[in-house]
């Protein structure tokens, strides 16, 4: 991960999934407008494990958002993989979202009525996969998240550690190559939180997925490979683990 | 389809609310099945003769206008005709005038018309020797506790005797036992003597005249021919007649004290159009509720327009599944509701235009009380709806 500021054009070609350049976000409140981020340039390395940090109101969650192309800049250009996330309609960024990123929240955000299975099958349903692929590839993602054997329980029988891994599963099961996580141990317990830390860790070692993800706990960061502070919308500064 | 268990399960979210829900649906469209099937009957009645075993002749003008007793011999004349017999309404009211007691006054050959109503021979014997003696029902006789050879009273709210009073005093000499569901009205009402009636009742009120003919016909599949040419007897004359069938000539009957076509429509609108608002309310606190899962389906890659029609689909299936309930319900009761009115209704089975207008009223009304949360859903703000707004 490099601030572009510092950035050389050779980087940029080493594998760089996400660029982003003079990236600006201006809400609307009544009459007044609030400008979230500012002309925000930052590189993020295909592979990278990244924490945003800052607080509360710096513009983490909003820069995590469009990243994932949950919400579009209000200036500037991201491009993920190459692809202009900032260009695309709202039904080709639902298509992209689906097909490329997997996404972690704070309070698990699993549909209660449906089974730990069901559950990590609901990005498989926009894909022509059949009925019995479906199973077997949520099967293998419960698997690697160590709930093989809960999959039929509902999230209310699920500790918040286990809804937070079932999460994961959900996050992973259609294999995208980004993984935008927010707060994503802000609802557990130490030992859940390092639980779940360890999963992105290894998600990010072993499987190669590059992890965006915003927290306040400076133990979660410690698991990333690198840190990067938010203030009022710019960024600060940067630490490598 | 492979959304299927995903719409399912969000419909049964709240399981009580969904029932209770469902519950009102399934009213409604049982509503909607008698009362679709009472429309048909009405509708239907009078199309065709073909099939009855007895026709009744009436004054086309109207129910309450009498008919010359004279009719009955040029209706027997009538090729196809097996007998004919003839029937006044007289009404009445037993000690209270609440207690209202269908009797009608009929010629000496009226039950012969009716195999299906047993009389014994003892019963018909005395009827026919007793001026003033009756048949009773048996559910009539049993009701009040009355007894062969017992003496009763009855008030007309009509006819006056030709001493003015109202009072009359029968004998009852028998009972009537209707054997077959089709004539069970026959248990609960009174048959007295026209010639008594007419020779009693105060002079100006009937002055020989009938009410209507009852006609059985040697070949049912000939009765709607038999049916033109009786009604062919008086055309052109002051007492034109509608020769019908029974069953048509109580709808009839009905036709002419109100719209029925009418009262239907009125109480189905106003059933459905509690039914929108009550399953609109239901749809709205289901998709309000809901926010935050839908958000979430549309941050995994659902797109706006399959949102939209998810909820659809969950409003239409509710609609559906109460209303699907309700009709079914309906196709079973109406047998027995016709068998209960004792042949007064003869309501037909819920064919299949009744469940193709059912049907089409469960996805229309599903579609309409989805429209607002769909709509809400689809333009729903993924990162306002996550974080609460």
């Amino acid at each position: 991960m490099r601030d572009q500021n510092s950035s050389t054009p050779e980087d940029v070609a080493m594998g760089t999934l996400i660029e982003i350049r003079d990236l600006s976000k201006v809400y609307e409140r009544g009459r007044q407008k609030v400008e979230v981020l500012h002309h925000i340039n930052l590189d993020i390395a295909e592979g990278d494990f990244l924490a945003l940090m800052g607080p509360s109101g710096s513009g983490k969650t909003t820069l995590l958002n469009l990243v994932g192309g949950l919400d579009t800049p209000s200036g500037g250009s991201i491009a993920v993989a190459g692809q202009r996330i900032d260009q695309l309609g709202a039904g080709s960024l639902a298509r992209w979202r689906a097909s490329n990123v997997g996404f972690v929240f704070q309070f698990y955000n699993l549909m209660p009525t449906l089974s730990a299975q069901r559950n990590v099958e609901l990005p498989l349903l926009l894909t022509k996969l059949s009925a019995a692929q479906r199973r077997k590839n949520a099967a293998i993602a419960l698997q690697l998240v160590g709930l093989a054997d809960r999959a039929s329980h509902k999230p209310t029988e699920l500790s918040g550690g286990q809804q937070q891994r079932v999460a994961i599963a959900r996050a992973i099961v259609s294999d995208p190559a980004l993984l935008v996580c927010d707060e994503p141990t802000g609802d557990l317990d130490r030992h859940s939180a390092e639980e779940v830390l360890g999963l992105l860790r290894q998600l990010n070692r072993e499987h190669g997925k590059t992890i965006v993800m915003v927290t306040h706990d400076p133990k979660a960061a410690e698991y990333a490979d690198h840190t990067l502070h938010l203030d009022k919308g710019t960024l600060v500064e940067q630490a490598t683990a | 389809m492979k959304y299927f268990h995903l719409i399912w399960a969000a419909l049964f979210r709240r399981k009580t609310r969904t029932i209770l829900t469902l519950v009102s649906i399934t009213a409604a469209f049982l509503l909607f099945g008698m009362l679709d099937a009472v429309r048909i009957s009405f509708d239907q009645a009078g199309k065709s003769a073909n099939g009855a075993q007895r026709l009744q002749t009436g004054s086309k003008l109207s129910f309450i206008q009498p008919l010359p007793q004279g009719l009955g011999e040029k209706i027997a004349t009538v090729p196809g005709v097996k007998s004919v017999a003839y029937s006044n309404w007289f009404g009445g009211a037993y000690q209270d005038p609440h207690n209202q007691v269908f009797t009608f006054a009929v010629s000496d050959n009226y039950i012969d018309q009716y195999p299906e109503v047993q009389v014994s021979g003892d019963a018909r014997k005395a009827f026919t020797n007793t001026r003033t003696g009756i048949l009773v029902g048996e559910k009539l006789l049993e009701k009040y506790h009355w007894k062969v050879g017992q003496q009763i009273p009855l008030q007309s709210n009509i006819f006056p005797q030709q001493n003015g009073s109202k009072n009359w005093t029968f004998d009852i000499v028998g009972v009537l036992h209707p054997t077959d569901q089709s004539v069970a009205f026959y248990g609960q009402i009174i048959l007295m003597h026209w010639k008594y009636f007419d020779d009693a009742v105060m002079k100006g009120y009937n002055n020989g005249q009938v009410g209507w003919y009852v006609v059985r016909v040697n070949d049912v599949h000939q009765a709607d021919q038999v049916a033109r040419a009786i009604d062919a007897l008086s055309a052109n004359s002051d007492h034109e007649t509608r020769t019908q069938t029974e069953a048509a000539a109580t709808a009839s009957w009905m036709k002419q004290l109100a719209d029925i076509g009418l009262i239907v429509g009125s109480i189905m609108g106003a059933v459905f159009f509690t039914l929108l608002l009550l399953t609109g309310n239901t749809m709205m606190q289901a998709v309000r509720e809901r926010t935050s899962e839908l958000a979430v389906l549309k941050t995994l890659g659902f797109s706006d327009q399959g949102v939209l029609a998810m909820v659809l689909a969950e409003s239409v299936l509710l609609v559906v599944l109460g209303g699907v309930i309700g009709i079914g319900l309906a196709a079973m009761l109406i047998p027995g509701v016709s068998a209960g009115s004792g042949g007064m209704l003869n309501l037909p089975t819920v064919g299949a235009d009744s469940w193709g207008l059912g049907v089409g009223l469960m996805v229309a009304i599903g579609l309409v009380v989805g429209a607002i949360p769909a709509w809400r859903a689809m333009r729903l703000n993924i990162v306002d709806a996550l974080a609460g707004r």
